[in-house]
């Protein structure tokens, strides 16, 4: 090697370990001007909808604190991976909506602003917030890292259309009634020989959808997905029960369709209640579907339980939904990152987002408003307040509904295409529970 | 450095000569110099090639022997140095990690195979009879790259419809129309029937590029020894066999390995096919690093995982070029 090429080599390796150490250290956000980046999840019938709601938002904040907003509101199937590497680059947005299933898992990594000092005053105190929503802000005993802005809950949503055909009168209350209301639900309307109305319908190839179900079928059952250890159990007889008993209502009880093994979608199931394709629905929020359809035969109830006079724990309906707001510790525009804050979780814009969007204001004040007084949101309300718990508070969460979830989308396929037995169920949660050990 | 001069004369030891010494002076031979502003002029190159490739590589490399998860990801930098832990959690055969692993490398091992084969044969068949000049042969030409020209995302999501069960029309039309199946409607992107809907949608994307490549090496097949061969009475198949083969045998080795690493690799297709998780049986091995990763939060797992695809293809492409590609002065 002449001298020339060991220069060239060394100044070469040089300049790139300075380009690209600089490269992984933390970047700017705004360079301290009065500009702020926000990321928004999708919360409308699509990002379009979102964005509209939200400039419309921003732009009263701008024009009231002079702080402009850049917003990006990104699909839920793009938001974790995206907050994930903003996590580790260390280059992110200002302010960012995240599932407050993921507050926990999230917390652990050290990335977002603790809500407490100026930032708890900005956001006007814990006490102003509907308390199991503030409980999904971060792990127990210690400082929350979020705060709560939208609260979603499930209810059991039905075509009461098809419920008049099949002279069905009153909502199940009880998983067995579930099963036999679906049964009378499901039919061939058009004597082809083949079933064409079914009683449930469920986004089966959803992991979320799936973990949720989950989760609440679980709790029901009397089972946890975590023990006091933080270990996962995902693979105890109650949870398995649980999953036994949703995953049987395509294998075995025959109510739900099996090409809902296909659906990625929860607004895919949607669709099929609107369409008279199936007659009941677990979801958090098809208002917005409904309406775009201008479809009315619908009525709300909440979930059934797994027996009547369930109590505690075992009368859950729903776990504690929602999404919740968090600021970037690399921002370089706190100021301007927690004035946003404060305009997200005011009264005023509680009531006017959460109406856009068909869900629940996170903070008490805002359900003075008579938007907030309808029958649906009651008992919605009622179901957040009385009868959610939040999804396990452990860091592990993420990957437990990432596990579970799949696990169960295994499951329906192998429903749809053939037979699934309780000992299917205990072997795919066993071996998801066994990944989940593998990895801590 | 000193530039030479060709010296005409014979040997100065040579006495025997006598006459006048006759130099004739030829033009200098211009001597390769090394000059340093070749390498400032690729230097921006160079940095760029290693902020891109050789960077992120060693970054792979180095994941896969620390901790990297939730807790540690802030500061990816100081995780915890964890030795060979990650590999052995991915290679104990006991484990239901460690068995995902091994049967997904025969999985799309076989899937690899499959796709190449079907690729290069169809596009060796279109290329061969595309290379005979008739009426529309243009227009077939272009047809044919159609699937290759489209963005891989859109013709995989077009597929994604085609497949489906209920409203797909590739059960419209097997099951509705051609009444196969017994009236059942079978599921192609769910259980075992996944792997052979990715294979055919793989093979849909891939032959067109092994067509273009063939199509590409046969213009270099001179037509004189064909009607030589034709004249001694050689077959259509003697004649592929023993012409055509060997002459596009340079294109073809080059052909094959770049299609084998790029569906051993394959992504795409089973991600926008599936989602994020495939079903079991059409679990290819980045689909599965990337589960690995993204679905546990095991980042350190995947990093191991993906070494061993980096060894193992290494490895294999070594041997290949070694063995199959033509060796020449320039590629020995």
């Amino acid at each position: 090697m002449n001298k020339q090429f060991k220069l060239f080599a060394s100044v070469t390796a040089v300049a790139a370990m300075t380009i690209g150490l600089s490269a992984c250290a933390s970047s700017d956000s705004g360079a301290g001007s009065e500009r702020i980046t926000y990321w928004a999840s999708n919360q409308g019938e699509s990002l379009t909808v979102d964005e509209e709601v939200l400039t419309e938002s921003l732009d009263r904040f701008t024009e009231e604190t002079g702080v402009e907003v850049d917003l990006e509101v990104i699909s839920w199937t793009d938001l974790y991976n995206r907050i994930l590497t903003a996590v580790t680059s260390g280059d992110g947005p200002d302010v960012l909506n995240i599932g407050n299933t993921w507050a926990v898992t999230l917390q652990q990594t050290g990335a977002f602003d603790p809500v407490e000092g100026d930032l708890l005053e900005a956001v006007g105190g814990a006490d102003r917030f509907l308390a199991p929503s503030w409980a999904t802000t971060g792990a127990e005993g210690e400082t929350p890292t979020s705060v709560p802005i939208y609260g979603q809950a499930y209810s059991m949503y039905y075509n009461t259309a098809l419920f008049a055909d099949a002279g069905i009168t009153t909502a199940p209350t009880t998983w067995d009634e579930l099963v036999t209301t679906a049964k009378a639900l499901t039919k061939d309307t058009d004597g082809d020989g083949t079933i064409d109305q079914w009683g449930v319908t469920h986004a089966g190839a959803s992991v979320t959808q799936n973990a949720h179900q989950g989760f609440i079928r679980g709790v029901q059952n009397g089972g946890s997905t975590f023990d006091s250890d933080g270990q996962g159990t995902f693979d105890s007889a109650e949870q398995v029960a649980g999953a036994t008993q949703f995953v049987n209502l395509m294998a075995v009880d025959k109510v739900m369709a099996p090409s809902d093994a296909e659906l990625t979608q929860e607004a895919m199931g949607v669709t099929n209640l609107i369409d008279g394709k199936a007659g009941i629905i677990f979801s958090q929020s098809p208002l917005k579907n409904f309406a775009s359809r201008d479809f009315t035969d619908w009525a709300v109830a909440p979930m059934p339980l797994n027996e009547a006079g369930d109590t505690g724990d075992k009368a859950t309906e729903s776990f504690v939904a929602g999404i919740n707001l968090s600021v970037f510790k690399n921002s370089d525009n706190k100021e301007g990152a927690y004035s946003l804050m404060n305009w997200l979780t005011s009264d005023a814009e509680q009531a006017q987002l959460n109406d856009a969007y068909s869900s629940l204001p996170v903070v008490d004040a805002a359900y003075d408003d008579e938007r907030f007084q309808t029958d649906v949101i009651k008992q919605k309300q009622d179901t957040l307040a009385n009868h959610a718990l939040p999804m396990p508070l452990v860091p592990e969460e993420g990957q437990m509904e990432t596990l579970v979830g799949t696990a169960l989308k295994n499951l329906f396929a192998q429903a749809a295409t053939g037979t699934v037995t309780e000992a299917d169920v205990q072997d795919a949660l066993t071996d998801a529970n066994n990944q989940m050990l593998a990895a801590q | 450095m000193s530039r030479s001069v060709i010296d005409s004369t014979p040997a100065a030891t040579d006495s025997s000569v006598s006459a006048p010494e006759t130099r004739i002076p030829l033009p200098p031979r211009r001597r390769r110099r090394r000059s340093p502003l070749a390498y400032w002029l690729i230097l921006p190159a160079v940095l760029l090639e290693l902020l891109v490739h050789l960077i992120p590589m060693v970054l792979g490399v180095w994941i896969a022997f620390i901790s990297l998860n939730q807790l540690t990801l802030t500061n990816w930098v100081n995780a915890p140095f964890v030795g060979l832990q990650n590999f052995m959690n991915g290679l104990d055969p006991n484990s239901s990690i460690g068995q995902a692993f091994f049967a997904t490398i025969g999985r799309t091992l076989l899937y690899t195979v499959l796709v190449v084969g079907f690729s290069w044969t169809l596009g060796m068949a279109a290329a061969v009879f595309l290379n005979s000049k008739f009426r529309g042969r243009a227009l077939l030409r272009t047809f044919f790259l159609v699937p290759y020209a489209l963005p891989a995302y859109v013709g995989t999501i077009a597929w994604a419809f085609m497949f489906n069960n209920r409203d797909g029309a590739i059960n419209q039309v097997l099951v509705d129309t051609m009444g196969l199946f017994d009236g059942d409607r079978p599921f192609w992107l769910l259980g075992d029937n996944a792997f052979g809907a990715m294979v055919i949608v793989n093979v849909w994307q891939l032959w067109p590029f092994a067509f273009l490549m063939l199509m590409a090496a046969l213009q270099n097949v001179p037509n004189d020894v064909y009607e030589a061969a034709a004249l001694d009475g050689a077959s259509l198949w003697q004649q592929f066999r023993t012409i055509t083969l060997p002459m596009v045998q340079p294109a073809n080795g080059v052909l094959l390995l770049v299609m084998s690493l790029w569906t051993f690799n394959q992504f795409n297709v089973p991600f926008v096919l599936f989602g994020a998780t495939s079903p079991e049986s059409a679990t290819l091995i980045s689909p599965l690093i990337y589960q690995n990763s993204f679905g546990s939060w095991n980042f350190g797992l995947g990093g191991a995982m993906s070494v061993l695809l980096l060894l193992v293809l290494l490895v294999a492409s070594a041997f290949y070029i070694r063995m199959v590609l033509p060796k020449g002065k320039n590629n020995d």
